[in-house]
């Protein structure tokens, strides 16, 4: 057992064994998982956790939120910057509600958080005492496991398994609920990290022959294309993956979440699928004849209509999580394992080859979507600013070196198609959820993981609403975070609908906004409003320069839609470029 | 198409495991024809046996999806020929009704049931066998007045030859070799 000087007060001896209480274990176990930080919020039965937290000043850094949902979020941006879990604390009833949202969001994008939550003594469990909450059941469908301690001896083994759990196999959110007496009791403290659950096998032994015949089907195909997804990234398989790429000469394509984990500016590099993703890899997934999908879900904002999705293509499914495969698209190779090991072995087997022809059917594409779309995003000579030259101009001075965090909607569209991203781990954006709210809880926990970088953070006048007191976190923190609203003055991807498919009934969707740089001053944040096109390269540059956290406010075009777009129902391949 | 299947869930005895399974059931809209829980042959194992209705595409799915539960072991389905199985029924139908003449012994014999209570108000049969021979009985018995009845999930024997303890051990061996040689990523 190891208990530094500091905690030794709290030690107290029982026949002659050193005891600690449950809450000083729970922080022990944080410590011995390599935990240096903590997002949460305090309430009454979390109080004996919080109190202890005081005597590991210095080791573990708690940041207080401004709202249980902010400190989830933080968490979760916090471990896709580092790759360590992130950790979050709240208390019982509300304060465990209130991360629900935060906990969703994490599972549907497969990152590992550690949510600790309080829970009644457990006398009054099941009673409806106050604060109490089965925040069991409430987070058993959006946690990849969750467990109900009560008593202060089952915490460490509970702790070990939680992390083991959540970085393992496909990662996902865990939830640990420790009652307010197992917190206050006290045990005999010993951790041993947890390797090894009988009923959960996440090391699955490498399928050879699966790998073997997708190296052949590779060797002959004739349109090859690669769909990375986030899954390349949780396993860590970057340099795998550019490494299959460059020796088989294969087009790359990504999903939104697969963005980041092969470089924007590669020469094989064919851009975002899916339903604002670029027009080359979404035109062009059905005429591949082959498609190897690595860590990704098929999710039917990549697929539009599945039953005309890569028809003419044979289809390689690389994917850790194996209730994935054959959900959405029926595959004709299978390989249930880990993306990273899969692309090792795989690389020997590949020829080397090159594709020339099938790419320039990608480049003529994308001189296409250039001159159709992006030329007038990115360069308009007047009119109103648009989202994607603020987005391009950010990416250029940057060079591509900055790690980019989203909200949701149209901001995050022109965020992840005009962001040239060159580092992996480099774009926090939610997914699968799209929630609202994301980007600024999640800008704190990425600047914190990652202090080292620019962390910049790109949010809808409406998504800035829905989490702006977190601004208070920037506050007491001085957490140098840079924040760019793309102000539209509406909640523009649903007016964006509206105009499209409802006959431009503009229901509730136009926004009265407050004085957005009036209120980041009153939380201590400088800021400035950009409303001319040639007042905004100079803005970035002092944003950029500012030591502290900034806050632009950038006045857009008000009625602007994102294209391409793949519509609700459409097949990938009509994908459309202009209104 | 839609058909019968049987789930055999191995689950470690883990508070709220149902939970997690009816889950999966209810967003995939899928019903619950039957289900027991019991031990199984294997300490600490829990079996749970589930029938229901779907097409062989969402069992596949449903199935994977129940698999990665952390805490359930096994899962294994199977259409009714690869399985061995009974239900139990218990019937309390009126004595009047049931005792002129020997319509009691007839049924008895014909169905294979058998009598477990009898009193001047009523009496108690009990009938172990598939579905279908159960409602057989039950229509028997309705002219004569059923009072209650009640049927139990399905409990089911698969025929295949490689039982849990051999999966555990074979999961066992390929986790526990590779967690000593590979470094977890993360
Ligand atoms: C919590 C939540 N509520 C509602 C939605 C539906 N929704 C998706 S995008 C969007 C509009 C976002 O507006 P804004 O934040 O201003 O971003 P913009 O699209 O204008 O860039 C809405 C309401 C959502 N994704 N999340
Ligand atoms: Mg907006």
């Amino acid at each position: 057992m190891k208990i530094e000087k500091e905690t030794e007060h709290a030690i107290v001896h029982v026949n002659g064994q050193e005891q600690i209480t449950g809450a000083e274990a729970l922080l022990q176990c944080l410590l011995e998982e390599g935990v240096d930080t903590i997002f949460g919020y305090p309430g009454g039965a979390i109080m004996p956790v919080y109190d202890k937290l005081l005597d590991f000043t210095g080791r573990l850094n708690h940041y207080l939120t401004r709202h249980e949902q902010g400190a989830a979020h933080a968490a979760q941006a916090y471990s896709m910057v580092t790759g360590k879990p992130g950790i979050c604390f709240a208390t019982s009833g509300p304060g465990a509600t209130n991360l629900v949202t935060g906990i969703a969001n994490a599972f549907l994008d497969s990152v590992p958080v550690v949510f600790i939550t309080a829970q009644v003594t457990s006398g009054l469990i099941g009673t409806d005492a106050f604060q109490e909450t089965d925040i069991i059941g409430v987070s058993m469908p959006v946690t990849k496991w969750n467990c109900q301690v009560k008593k202060p001896q089952d915490i460490p083994d509970t702790i070990a398994k939680a992390f083991y759990i959540a970085k393992t196999g496909r990662p996902g959110p865990v939830l640990i609920d420790i009652t307010k007496d197992a917190q206050l009791e006290k045990l005999c403290f010993k951790y041993k990290k947890c390797d090894y659950i009988r009923s959960y096998n996440p090391l699955i032994p490498l399928h050879i022959k699966a790998i073997e015949s997708a190296a052949i089907m590779i060797n002959h195909a004739e349109k090859p294309l690669i769909l990375a997804g986030h899954g390349v990234l949780l396993s860590r398989a970057e340099k795998e993956l550019k490494a299959f790429a460059e020796k088989t000469g294969i087009p790359v394509a990504s999903t939104l979440m697969g963005l980041s984990a092969f470089p924007s500016d590669h020469r094989l590099f064919t851009g975002m699928l899916g339903m604002h993703g670029n027009y080359g890899p979404n035109l062009l997934t059905n005429e591949a004849d082959l498609i190897i999908a690595i860590g990704m879900r098929f999710d039917d904002r990549v697929t539009g209509n599945l039953k005309k999705y890569a028809k003419k293509a044979t289809i390689i499914h690389i994917e850790i999580d194996e209730a994935e495969i054959n959900k959405n698209v029926l595959v004709d190779v299978e390989i249930n394992n880990d993306a990273k090991e899969v692309l090792k072995y795989l690389i020997p087997l590949v020829k080397e080859n090159s594709f020339e022809k099938w790419i320039r059917e990608f480049r003529i594409c994308d001189k296409t979507e250039y001159e159709k779309v992006i030329k007038e995003e990115t360069k308009p000579e007047e009119g109103d600013i648009k989202m994607g030259e603020v987005v391009k101009l950010v990416s250029d001075l940057t060079k591509g070196e900055a790690i980019i965090v989203t909200d949701v909607g149209q901001n995050q569209m022109y965020a992840a198609r005009y962001y040239k991203f060159s580092n992996p781990n480099s774009l926090v954006t939610s997914g699968g959820m799209g929630t609202m709210g994301f980007g600024l809880p999640a800008g704190i926990g990425a600047k914190v993981g990652r202090p080292d970088k620019p962390v910049i953070a790109f949010l809808g006048d409406g998504g800035f609403q829905m989490t702006i007191q977190e601004l208070g976190t920037i506050l007491q923190y001085k957490v140098p975070l840079k924040i760019i609203i793309l102000n539209n003055n509406y909640l523009g991807m649903v007016r964006q609908w509206q105009d499209m498919f409802f006959d431009k009934r503009y229901a509730s969707t136009e926004l009265v906004n407050p004085d957005f740089v009036m209120i980041a001053k009153a939380f201590g944040i400088p800021g400035k409003k950009v409303v001319m096109r040639k007042e905004l390269k100079t803005a970035l540059d002092e944003m950029m320069a500012a030591k502290g956290p900034y806050l632009l406010d950038v006045i857009v075009e008000k009625e602007g839609n994102v294209f391409p777009m793949v519509e609700p129902g459409s097949s990938v391949s009509e994908v459309r470029l202009t209104y | 198409m839609k058909q019968e299947f049987t789930i055999s869930l191995f689950t470690e005895d883990h508070i709220g495991i149902l939970n997690q399974i009816t889950i999966i059931l209810t967003r995939r809209q899928i019903n619950v024809e039957s289900i027991t829980a019991s031990e199984s042959a294997v300490k600490g194992v829990q079996l749970l046996t589930i029938v229901v209705r779907t097409t062989s595409e969402m069992i596949q799915k449903v199935a994977r999806q129940m698999e990665k539960l952390v805490d359930v072991l096994k899962v294994f389905v199977h259409t009714s020929d690869q399985i061995i199985y009974q239900e139990i029924a218990l019937f309390k139908v009126t004595t009047k009704g049931l005792m002129s003449g020997n319509i009691i012994d007839n049924i008895v014999r014909n169905h294979h049931a058998r009598i477990l209570e009898v009193s001047p108000e009523y009496v108690v049969l009990e009938k172990t066998g598939h579905k279908t021979e159960i409602t057989d009985l039950l229509s028997q018995l309705e002219p004569y007045g059923v009072l209650q009845f009640a049927r139990s999930g399905r409990v089911a024997i698969t025929k295949q030859v490689k039982e849990l303890n051999v999966y555990l051990k074979e999961m066992d061996e390929a986790n526990r070799v590779r967690s000593e040689t590979i470094e977890i990523t993360y």
